[in-house]
């Protein structure tokens, strides 16, 4: 276990926290704004990433890519609230759960009908494929440094909408008491349009940024949605600071927990049976840590206030 | 045992017969399926119906169940009488440790860990390299007991499993209206009117969650058996959905409407995946349709039917 | 002199930044229907909730029928012995009647870790059940959905389960309250027929049941008990007069 190879790890640890945190904010934004839980945001990522590839077939560029896939990701998001998800805002959330699992159904399918099931890629933008040397002996694809910093500005963009601007204000005042901000003339379905969107956008971006280092297939949003669930029951639905510091935990959790399982429990055991508990315990490793923080905290680590 | 369950039960032990008329082996298959995963969709209907514990990590417990039974099997263990008690311990076990953080939850938080912890299972199978880990485990000989084979006789396991089946509906039924279910029922209702009168609703909940798994390891050590096969896709979230749905379609809360809806789903997959490669796009959307129109499922929607016709045909008062 | 049902002891309780019950110090001896009365926001509907155990106290302690039971939860407390009705009727609605009475004896009676047997049909469960609804004068409704009761029979049913309880300590979270004259009157009617037997805790606006009911009055504002003592006294102390603006004490 070299320095460097922990490094390395950390760095990705990091990655998919930030990866993490892009799709869960959006989940614990919508939950907490409209108190709706939504299992179709996994297919948000998966069609942000085939749109990628679609639109890079296209036009060639990948700046252009992202551009046209985040908005479609976009307009796509609105159309299924528009046609769908408002008219489950008032449902409990049994029907939810349902309905959007009937959506992850469908768009699963469709996406294999469109783009067929053969997993699809998308090469790195020139400027940043690549590693570069961060330490004697220790290159990092700079792709990944990318998602990284583009994770951690889009949280502090966050960050200041939602604590420095009115809007932010509006949706965290609406977090507490949507009929209330409803009754002071404020449009709630236009409010809830907005955060749905930018939920949804979120969620593109994130399947945008990893298309090029992961292939894209069907079904390719389901695991991380479950993921994103563990984030935010553990981060405490609806906070999104909660989102932030849980998704950086589970990311490098996981990551770190994979790497090193093996070698950790070699210094306890011996080098046969390490290799098969090993990757057991660090597949559930993160389901343990949430199971720890639920036992004393049964809403989160930082539950919102009020509810 | 009101008309219509008994309707139904009489249904799947004419099957055979009927059967013997067509493609005998493939129907005596699909519908022993069906009640396999009947007995599983019992227990989620106990939760779920009876409860208003929306479970999303159910079939965790079937593909524990399944997974038992297969472990045992490939180290040469094939007697039922010891892989089936192993089976409703491990499932049992799982769901009562589970339980104990999941039901300190409510709401959303309930259903996302149930979720989380299905999720889990299915990750610790699928590392479990000594046992196929992502390819599953093939099963070369089914459970014996006592040396003889029941489960190779393709008619004498269907009517094993129906009589199962019988049972676990029989239990349920006698568990609902018991005093344990009794508490059970008005934790739904009101918990805080429950508590104020002395009951700690958390015990009631764990021990229910826990039936209910056990429910479930036993789905699992007959579809083991059934398949000779186990995967952790017995344990994928999809098919905790898919669980949920069929208890919904056929009338949450009734348990019989548990197995009319599993059959419906079963039934209606197998003839829309006949029809076309991408049946799940019709079926999701009819899945949300249903939900945002027929609440209370197929049950529901035959008594609304059985209340229009009985107006209808009602003396006018003169 | 035989020692207080409940007592309470420096009792704290802080919601954010205000101070709900501040070192209140309270008794109800045994035997007595004690009233607690109070202008809105005084914390009557918190006191009762950290009685009951919905409520944890920030500090102090509440001893029922001698023990300690702060640190208990609420269906410890009420397996000791206290019952309670709330402000906004809570029962059963989608059981029957007699359901919803014979389920608190049998949460009294003890297990019901049983998993066969039809409870509904038990007689042992059933005919307490019927006693408490006769009680309150709900025995012709028994069968009926609890759902579907007017709001007064849904307070006499409340009643009901709270009696089904043989409780040690009854407290009462305003049952008048939304109740028309005659629903009252059939109220105190009830309440007085049953006062002596155990212990009641009455939590009160309307001043009418207050005065009617109550062996003794305390007088709680801003969290604190202003004063405690007979329904005469209360009613001519000047500090209770001012602090109901003198209205409500006609």
């Amino acid at each position: 276990m070299s320095m460097s190879l922990l490094v390395v790890q950390i760095l990705n640890g990091l990655q998919l926290g930030v990866l993490l945190f892009l799709i869960a904010a959006g989940l614990t934004l919508v939950f907490g704004v409209m108190n709706f839980i939504n299992l179709a945001h996994g297919v948000q990522y998966m069609l942000g990433a085939y749109l990628a590839v679609m639109f890079y077939t296209l036009t060639g560029s990948s700046l252009l890519a992202l551009v046209f896939a985040l908005l479609a990701a976009l307009a796509f998001g609105l159309f299924l609230e528009f046609v769908v998800f408002r008219h489950l805002y008032e449902r409990d959330h049994l029907d939810q759960v349902i309905a959007t699992f009937g959506i992850i159904l469908f768009l699963n399918q469709a996406v294999k009908y469109v783009w067929g099931a053969a997993p699809l890629s998308l090469p790195i933008p020139e400027l940043f494929s690549g590693s570069i040397v961060l330490l004697p002996g220790l290159t990092y694809p700079i792709w990944r440094l990318v998602i990284i910093a583009s994770g951690l500005a889009v949280a502090l963009l966050l960050y200041i909408l939602v604590s420095r601007t009115r809007l932010g204000m509006l949706v965290r005042a609406g977090a507490n008491n949507a009929p209330m901000v409803s009754a002071l003339g404020v449009d709630i379905r236009r409010l809830f349009m907005i955060v749905f969107g930018f939920g949804t956008m979120l969620a593109g971006f994130a399947g945008i940024m990893i298309a090029p280092i992961l292939s894209v297939e069907p079904g390719m949003g389901d695991t991380i949605l479950i993921l994103a669930f563990v984030v935010i029951v553990i981060g405490g639905i609806g906070s999104i600071r909660g989102a932030f510091i849980a998704a950086l935990l589970i990311g490098l959790a996981d990551t770190l927990g994979r790497s090193f399982s093996v070698d950790i429990l070699r210094l306890v055991m011996a080098p046969s049976p390490a290799r098969t508990v090993g990757p057991a315990i660090a597949s559930m490793l993160i389901y343990l840590m949430m199971a720890l923080v639920l036992y004393f905290r049964p809403t989160g680590l930082f539950p919102p206030k009020g509810r | 045992m009101s008309r219509l369950p008994i309707a139904i039960f009489l249904g799947f032990a004419l099957l055979p017969m009927a059967a013997a008329f067509g493609a005998e082996t493939y129907l005596l298959d699909l519908f022993m399926r069906v009640m396999i995963f009947a007995i599983a969709a019992l227990g989620l209907d106990l939760l779920v119906g009876f409860g208003a514990l929306v479970s999303f990590g159910h079939a965790a417990f079937i593909g524990i169940g399944a997974y038992a039974v297969a472990i045992l099997a490939s180290h040469g263990i094939n007697e039922a009488w010891i892989s089936l008690p192993v089976a409703l311990v491990a499932a049992t076990a799982f769901a009562y440790l589970t339980g104990t953080i999941c039901l300190r939850t409510r709401g959303v938080y309930f259903i996302m860990i149930t979720l989380a912890f299905g999720q889990m299972a299915f990750f610790l199978a699928s590392s479990l390299a000594p046992y196929g880990g992502d390819d599953g485990l093939t099963m070369h000989a089914r459970s014996t007991l006592f040396g003889l084979s029941p489960f190779k006789h393709e008619r004498l396991f269907y009517y094993i499993v129906l009589a199962c089946l019988v049972g676990c509906y029989c239990l349920c039924r006698a568990l609902v209206v018991s005093r344990f279910g009794r508490v059970f029922r008005g934790a739904r209702e009101n918990a805080t009117r429950m508590a104020t009168l002395g009951f700690d609703i958390y015990r009631y909940q764990l021990a229910a969650y826990a039936i209910s798994g056990a429910l479930g390891g036993l789905a699992g050590f007959l579809l083991a058996n059934a398949t000779d096969f186990v995967s952790p896709a017995y344990m994928s979230w999809q098919r905790s959905g898919e669980l949920i749905i069929m208890i919904i379609l056929g009338g949450l809360g009734t348990l019989h409407g548990a197995i009319i809806g599993t059959l419906v789903y079963s039934l209606l997959g197998e003839w829309l995946s006949g029809l076309t490669e991408n049946w799940k796009m019709i079926f999701g959307p009819l899945l949300v349709l249903v939900v945002l129109l027929a609440r209370s499922g197929l049950l529901g929607l035959a008594a609304q039917v059985a209340a229009w016709w009985r107006k209808q045909h009602a003396e006018p008062q003169a | 002199m035989t020692a207080p049902v409940l007592r309470l002891e420096g009792l704290n309780k802080n919601f954010g930044g205000l101070a709900v019950t501040r070192n209140l110090n309270f008794e109800v001896a045994a035997g007595e229907l004690h009233a607690v009365i109070g202008p809105n926001g005084a914390g009557k509907t918190t006191l009762i909730n950290q009685i009951s155990g919905l409520v944890a106290p920030d500090s102090g302690r509440i001893l029922f029928a001698g023990r300690d039971v702060t640190a208990l939860s609420v269906p410890e407390r009420a397996a000791l012995g206290l019952a309670r009705s709330f402000q906004i009727t809570s029962i059963l609605p989608g059981f029957s009647v007699i359901e919803n009475v014979a389920l608190a004896v049998q949460a009294r009676v003890g297990s019901s870790f049983r998993f066969f047997g039809h409870a509904a049909a038990e007689a042992a469960l059933n005919a307490p059940a019927l006693a408490a609804l006769d009680e309150v004068g709900l025995s012709k409704r028994a069968d009926a959905l609890a759902g579907q009761l007017s709001h007064g029979e849904k307070r006499a049913l409340e009643l009901a389960i709270a009696l089904a309880m043989q409780p040690k300590l009854l407290l009462l979270d305003e049952p008048m309250a939304g109740a028309g004259r005659d629903e009252s009157r059939r109220l105190i009617a009830v309440l007085s027929r049953l006062k002596g037997r155990f212990p009641i805790l009455l939590v009160e606006h309307d001043m009418t049941a207050v005065f009617a009911l109550a062996d003794r009055i305390s007088v709680l504002l801003y969290g604190q008990i202003l004063t405690s003592g007979t329904p005469d006294a209360v009613r001519a102390d000047p500090q209770v007069v001012a602090a109901y603006l003198g209205e409500e004490m006609e």
